[in-house]
């Protein structure tokens, strides 16, 4: 087990070492100019650009630029965001609690009702209810989330009037951060009625964020629980007069659950994009809002430092799904 | 299902409640999050709601609604007979907040003044590059460092400005927002603690409301500053809910979680003026949408080719189909309710018939021309390219072939605003302070092309007249120069004026007081809302 990890472990480096190039040329590639977009309508003269370039370091050559960021970045430091004028990596580090607290329930969101509901399906195969139910999880799948988030947000907290429209909390609480996630601190803050604002806040988010990889959950379970229910092993539990409940719930779905959980594991790199719109419709401060408007600002700094973070997560946890997943089944270890 | 159901309406209802409770609150849905609090280097209209209208103050202010300059923090002003030197006297008594951070020990006085200056002025000054990275877009924009030659304490209350050179806009200059007054004895407390960053992420100023907390991207809190020089004002919280999709904000007010948005798409006018709960403000914005030929290209070089491209072109369908009557067409380049704005100016008639006579006189066949459309939607011109389109279809009628041309923002003005670029640019403005030099020496200059001159033009007349009009300070003698300067400008045509745009601002019924203002800032100093 330790000479995989290892394994694993040295493959990240190489894997590291794009994701920076990636991100450094990313943003340099798009057209467009920080010291512009910095200087709003007025302008700037050609020789107070020159002075601004050097000052910013864009006129050194661009290879000494990256060997430069990347020494920093070794020794943590993802430079100092152009627009704030504040470090990247606090910036980042504020606002991540935000995404991750959404990205967990979309995701607790998700797996709810997503097993169940392939789990369903699976056991009506090609009757109404299956049919009903991938069918739904098709629409899902394709729903694009700006304009479902907006539905969502028009009806049940225009016309129905249930759920706030946006933000993380009520403006009438305020209380200090003190762990970034909004449900704990609101527990903490022992206001009255805060935990159950900030609770009604995330509810729509959270089904937005989550519709994609509920959907495809619900497939996916759905296609492992017919493998598994065609094993000879199910059948001999059926044979043993189990009741049905027993021969889908311990026998079937445990070993079905053993993909479900790699397709849960990879779906973080899609919660993270999904974020990016989530957040912006909801106007939910976490990264995703973050890096879109520094795009749009031309902040290198922040999107080269967001973008390698977020990187790291994903690798990070796509490594985590790899152990267990080896855990669970030993072959892939001797692989 | 039906518990949740409850229990989400139980909690809204109960917010609802809660926030009747506070009713001297208003929540702005604000557009975007401001880079900082420090309103001397941020360049944004969102920065500046933030800090310098909320928090600051300023030797002179804009009018509320227009802007006009009145007295502010300096109670009365003499400029010399030259025009070189500014004598301010500063009001008695002007408190700085007092906030958990700072606890000011002396009222606002002339070293205040100086030090809110220098510090964006004087490169040895410690605070002038205090945040890694840091410029001085708007002073160094409004040509401050060629214009100042000295500022001087003449005693706690009087401070005396000594200029390069007269310029008239000055005093229009130290209205806005890159020239608040921040507080030095606050700055030297920051200096002797070593931590000068908290001077943008904690602010202090004399301004209606003082700082209480930012939570990123999230919320702006600010509270009444109780010993407000002009008197505290009459909302207690004023809470700012940063909403940067349009869309979202409109649904946040009209479910009563802001009092008042900003910047409301087009589309959602209609049913936002619909809503019996919401009034929709609106006013011609301090704005000019344009397209800019390049002069000395050939064969836009010649006036008649310039005017009769301008003559093909139907204006009045352009302002209906993209600007939805929320535009005006326009004559001058200046708005009309701008002082100098030159009444007896006649537009170029919409005549294909007379362009395409006019084109053959000018001995100009087969004509090609790069048609520029910026690919974002501005107040001055919210749909470029559909403003392109229209103009192609007008251009094909006298023969004109138009290929449109597009970029990213920033790289569409790079790339227009270059000497040899070819074609015609649309590009626009909106007015920084409401002097017309703003727009007539900042856009069409000769010392601007390269800058913000996209029509490479340097003509001796106007040029001399907008230069002269710097010079005097006689607002009857000014309004002659830019009067004749827009007869200049109108017969040479180095651009075409397209139109100026209505601005719109929602609100919810609850709120009095609320004047637009011209220069698209939105200040709370003097709102109130109703229980």
């Amino acid at each position: 087990m330790l000479g995989y990890l290892a394994r694993r472990i040295a493959l990240l480096v190489p894997t590291v070492i794009g994701i920076t190039i990636a991100a450094f040329a990313f943003i340099r590639l798009l057209p467009g100019d920080p010291i512009l977009a910095l200087a709003g309508q007025h302008g700037v003269t050609a020789e107070r650009y020159e002075i601004l370039k050097e000052q910013f370091g864009f006129n050194r050559p661009i290879w000494e630029q990256y060997f430069d960021y990347l020494q920093n970045v070794l020794h943590g430091d993802f430079g100092i965001s152009l627009s704030s004028k504040r470090p990247v990596l606090e910036e980042f580090l504020t606002r991540f609690p935000a995404t991750l607290e959404l990205s967990l329930c979309a995701i607790i969101f998700a797996v709810a009702l997503g097993i169940p509901a392939g789990v369903f399906a699976a056991t009506q195969r090609g009757k109404f209810g299956d049919q009903a139910l991938m069918g739904t999880a098709l629409v899902g799948y394709s729903m694009p989330i700006f304009w479902w988030g907006l539905l969502l947000i028009m009806f049940f907290s225009g016309f129905l009037g249930w759920t706030p429209v946006s933000g993380r909390i009520s403006l009438m609480y305020y209380f200090p951060s003190v762990t970034g996630f909004m449900l704990i601190d609101s527990l903490l803050s022992g206001q009255k009625g805060a935990f159950a604002s900030a609770a009604s806040h995330l509810v729509l988010p959270a089904i937005v964020l989550g519709t994609i990889p509920l959907a495809v959950i619900a497939r996916q379970t759905r296609s492992a629980m017919l493998e598994v229910l065609g094993e000879d092993y199910v059948r001999t539990a059926r044979a043993k007069g189990l009741s049905p409940f027993a021969v889908i719930g311990i026998h079937a779905l445990r070993n079905a659950l053993i993909p479900v959980i790699t397709v849960i594991g990879l779906m973080v790199g899609t919660l993270l994009a999904g974020a990016i719109l989530t957040e912006t419709i909801f106007s939910w401060p976490g990264i995703g809002k973050w890096m879109v408007d520094s795009i749009f600002r031309r902040d290198y700094p922040v999107v080269q430092g967001g973008l390698m973070l977020i990187a790291m997560i994903v690798m990070l946890v796509n490594l985590i799904v790899d152990m267990l997943y080896g855990l669970i089944n030993p072959r892939i270890r001797r692989q | 299902m039906k518990n949740m159901a409850t229990l989400l309406a139980t909690t809204a209802i109960l917010a609802t409640l809660a926030t009747a409770a506070h009713s001297k609150t208003l929540v702005f849905c604000s557009e975007a999050s401001p880079a900082h609090f420090d309103p001397g280097p941020t360049t944004g209209g969102n920065d500046f709601d933030a800090s310098s209208r909320t928090m600051y103050n300023r030797l002179v202010e804009f009018e509320h609604g227009g802007t006009a300059v009145k007295p502010g923090l300096a109670e009365s002003w003499e400029i010399s007979d030259d025009g070189l030197e500014y004598t301010f006297h500063l009001r008695p008594g002007v408190k700085f907040h007092t906030t958990e951070y700072f606890t000011p020990t002396r009222d606002m006085n002339a070293d205040d003044v100086i030090f809110s200056f220098e510090r964006q002025w004087k490169e040895d000054n410690p605070w002038y590059a205090y945040l890694s990275g840091l410029t001085w877009d708007y002073f160094q924009g409004m040509d401050m460092p060629k214009f100042l030659k000295s500022i001087e304490k003449v005693d706690d209350l009087t401070v005396k400005m000594t200029l390069t050179e007269p310029n008239a806009p000055m005093l229009a200059n130290l209205g806005m927002d890159f020239a608040s007054i921040m507080s030095k004895e606050y700055a030297d407390q920051l200096v002797a603690s070593g931590d000068l960053a908290s001077l943008s992420t904690k602010p202090i100023g004399t301004g209606p409301f003082q700082f209480v907390a930012y939570q990123a991207d999230a919320v702006i809190r600010y509270k009444a500053f109780p010993d407000y020089w002009a008197g505290k004002v009459a909302i207690d919280d004023l809470i700012f809910a940063i909403t940067t999709e349009p869309a979202t904000r409109v649904q946040k007010l009209k479910a009563g979680e802001c009092d008042i948005m900003p910047y409301p798409a087009p589309a959602d006018i209609a049913g936002l003026k619909a809503d019996p709960e919401i009034n929709v403000m609106e006013q011609e914005g301090l704005n000019i949408g344009y397209m800019s030929y390049n002069v000395t290209i050939p064969p836009m070089d010649k006036v008649e080719v310039r005017k009769a491209l301008s003559t093909a072109i139907n204006k009045d369908a352009i302002i209906e189909a993209v600007y939805q009557g929320a535009g005006q067409s326009a004559t001058n380049l200046i708005p009309p309710t701008m002082w100098s704005y030159n009444k007896s100016v006649k537009d170029n008639p919409y005549d294909p018939d007379a362009a395409k006579k006019m084109l053959e006189d000018a001995g100009v066949k087969d004509l090609t021309i790069d048609l520029w459309a910026m690919p974002v939607s501005r107040p001055y011109n919210p749909n470029a390219q559909r403003v392109a389109e229209l103009i192609q279809a007008d251009w094909a009628k006298i023969g004109v072939k138009a290929n449109i041309v597009t970029y990213e923002w920033t790289e569409y003005r790079t790339r227009g605003k270059l000497k040899d670029r070819p074609g015609a640019f649309q590009i626009g403005w909106t007015g920084d302070n409401g002097d017309p030099d703003n727009f007539f020496a900042t856009l069409f200059s000769c010392s601007a092309i390269g800058v913000s001159n996209y029509s490479s033009w340097c003509d001796p007349e106007f040029e001399k007249l907008t230069q002269d009009a710097k010079k005097v300070s006689d607002i009857a003698e000014r309004t002659k120069l830019y009067e004749q300067a827009q007869v200049v400008f109108k017969r040479e045509e180095p651009a075409l004026t397209i139109a100026h745009s209505k601005v719109f601002m929602p609100m919810r019924k609850r709120v009095t007081g609320f004047t637009m203002d011209p220069l698209g800032i939105h200040r709370f100093d003097n709102v109130d809302v109703s229980e």
